[in-house]
């Protein structure tokens, strides 16, 4: 099976650019209808739905935020009546607050295609046996691929996340062909199969569909050759609708985005002026078939650039470089978002005052995502013996998984020994970025 | 009880050079010096003769600094002087947080430094042992 909607998926560029014009205008008719916020924000300018002809009119339509999101929380930008929405999904935020994304069954049965042409993009179809090994729940990663699998005919094993032992055992005795899971589990079930004592001849895996996490080429390399797998990229973000926005080929140069159902473009991060194919800048979504969240121009903050170059898969849908960083301060680390923010305000709360002076370091050691966070030591939290600076070390710590569900290494430094800056502090240096 | 400084380092090459060299710089005294280290930090305990203006000079010069008083006492510069005194503290039930000590003295006796948990119990157990405490080094 070489492609799953051959019609979408390889429809000749002038026929897609017609479809695209089609249900752009359809949308925004839609969306002016249906939430205010978009009605407000084109009233504004002056722009009614029907100057929207063509996708080349969609520089003319107003950006939409993560913040607009928050604003409307939790079902303010619905376009659909509550009635008509099957599922949520959601993703956490800096201050608590949920961005929260409602789907109508249409919306869930789109998805799952993405889903299940991403499967193909994989080698997939349906004789195959498909280990979803993301989280099932508001995270969109579990459910996503699972409807993906099941709507491609695939055996589906819903493993969800965590109990790396129970994996192995399942992909080892399931005969399972493909793997979908973070890529830095994918490593951690590597290491597991180590312990083990299981060899990846003993598996029957091909590919791996791995994302929700930024990745280097030399860890899909090292992932390869650990698995004896091929390893393929998959982009997506829940507003959007989950994974499966953006795929992998076989070619591995780039991530087709699915453009009969998401328009996307690049933006410049600092004019948001639109950039010709090649240029790196933000990369921006139109949902063109979305019911329940559409969203016009939306912004991911994703750093990347796109290519029309013809792929020698015979999809004709531009593809997506990898993701070089992100425009705002929001961290992925082990695939969960963690915000500098939360940080801060542990490291404020604590019963010990602790110094407002401190800096967050990411990096990837050993192909998995690290975070240390130094503190400086001042009157407040500094005691003569070392048992009590050892235990709050260790309570800064724990607060810190509590409240961003990974483990955070916390170091004790001199008072001015970290960076001070004028204007906004720079708190956070990623060092994974450096060997993008 | 005998005073005593305390200074947060950094476990790197060279901070405890500049320490001691802001101290030499302002004319300060170091009549005792310990160090606790873990791997990645230390802490420098030590006693002078002038422990208010060395906290000043310190923090004036950017570190992290406390005053803490200790118990300390004296004991006979001989094999088993420091077992004989911890005996006691054992036996009584008192919580040795850490200690520092150091021979020499013009006396020719041998000071120890105490931290304890608990400071009214430790003196008691020491003074009903006929163990003198000493309230300077000098």
């Amino acid at each position: 099976m070489k492609y799953y909607n051959k019609k979408m998926e390889c429809m000749d560029r002038a026929e897609l650019k017609k479809l695209q014009s089609e249900r752009l205008a359809a949308l925004v008719a839609y969306v002016y209808k249906n939430v205010a916020v978009y009605r407000a924000k084109m009233d504004a300018i002056g722009l009614l739905p029907s100057d929207i002809r063509s996708i080349d009119d969609i520089s003319k339509l107003p950006f939409t935020t993560k913040q607009d999101l928050r604003d409307g929380y939790p079902f303010g930008m619905f376009a659909s009546k509550k009635r008509d929405i099957v599922r949520i999904h959601a993703s956490s935020g800096t201050t608590g607050k949920l961005t929260v994304v409602g789907y109508t069954k249409r919306d869930v049965d789109d998805w799952a295609e993405c889903c299940a042409r991403s499967l193909v993009c994989a080698g997939m179809d349906k004789n195959s046996v498909v280990h979803v090994a993301y989280g099932y729940g508001l995270f969109t990663g579990g459910l996503g691929l699972h409807y993906g699998a099941e709507k491609l005919g695939a055996m589906t094993v819903p493993a969800s996340g965590g109990n790396t032992a129970r994996q192995v055992q399942l992909l080892r005795d399931f005969r399972a062909d493909a793997l979908c899971c973070t890529p830095s589990y994918a490593l951690y079930i590597a290491d597991e199969m180590e312990k083990m004592g299981v060899k990846k001849e003993e598996l029957n895996l091909k590919s791996g569909i791995f994302g929700a996490e930024p990745w280097s080429d030399n860890m899909r390399v090292e992932i390869e050759n650990r698995l004896g797998i091929k390893a393929y990229d998959i982009y997506g973000l829940s507003e959007i609708s989950g994974p499966g926005v953006a795929m992998d080929c076989a070619e591995q140069s780039g991530k087709h985005i699915f453009e009969d159902l998401f328009f996307p473009e690049i933006v410049d991060r600092d004019t948001l002026a639109p950039l010709p194919y090649g240029g790196e800048g933000e990369l921006v979504f139109t949902t063109l078939n979305k019911q329940g969240l559409p969203l016009i121009r939306y912004r991911t903050r994703d750093i990347c650039a796109l290519t029309d170059e013809p792929c020698k898969c015979g999809r004709t849908h531009v593809r997506m470089s990898k993701v070089f960083g992100r425009t705002d301060d929001m961290l992925i680390i082990r695939g969960v978002n963690v915000f500098p923010s939360q940080i801060e305000s542990v490291l404020m709360n604590n019963d010990q005052a602790v110094a407002p002076h401190y800096f967050i370091t990411v990096d990837r050691v050993n192909m998995i995502d690290t975070i240390e966070i130094q503190i400086e030591v001042n009157e407040k939290s500094f005691s003569d013996e070392v048992k009590k600076m050892e235990a709050l070390q260790k309570k800064l710590e724990h607060d810190l998984f509590t409240a961003i569900g990974i483990n955070a290494v916390v170091k004790l430094v001199s008072p001015n020994t970290l960076p001070r800056s004028e204007g906004k502090a720079k708190r956070v240096t990623d060092l994974r970025k450096s060997n993008r | 009880m005998i005073s005593q400084i305390a200074v947060f380092l950094e476990n790197k090459k060279g901070r405890l050079a500049d320490m001691t060299r802001v101290l030499g710089d302002a004319g300060v005294d170091l009549v005792a010096l310990t160090i606790a280290d873990t791997k990645e930090f230390g802490i420098v305990r030590f006693v002078t003769k002038d422990n208010d203006k060395v906290l000043r000079v310190l923090k004036e010069a950017g570190y992290t600094a406390t005053k803490t008083e200790l118990v300390g006492i004296e004991v006979a510069d001989v094999p088993g002087g420091l077992s004989a005194v911890l005996k006691v503290l054992g036996d009584g039930g008192a919580e040795i947080e850490y200690l520092y000590s150091f021979a020499g003295t013009h006396t020719g006796k041998a000071a120890i430094l105490f931290k304890v948990a608990d400071v009214t119990n430790t003196v008691r157990l020491l003074t009903e042992n006929g163990i003198e405490l000493i309230e300077k080094l000098f």
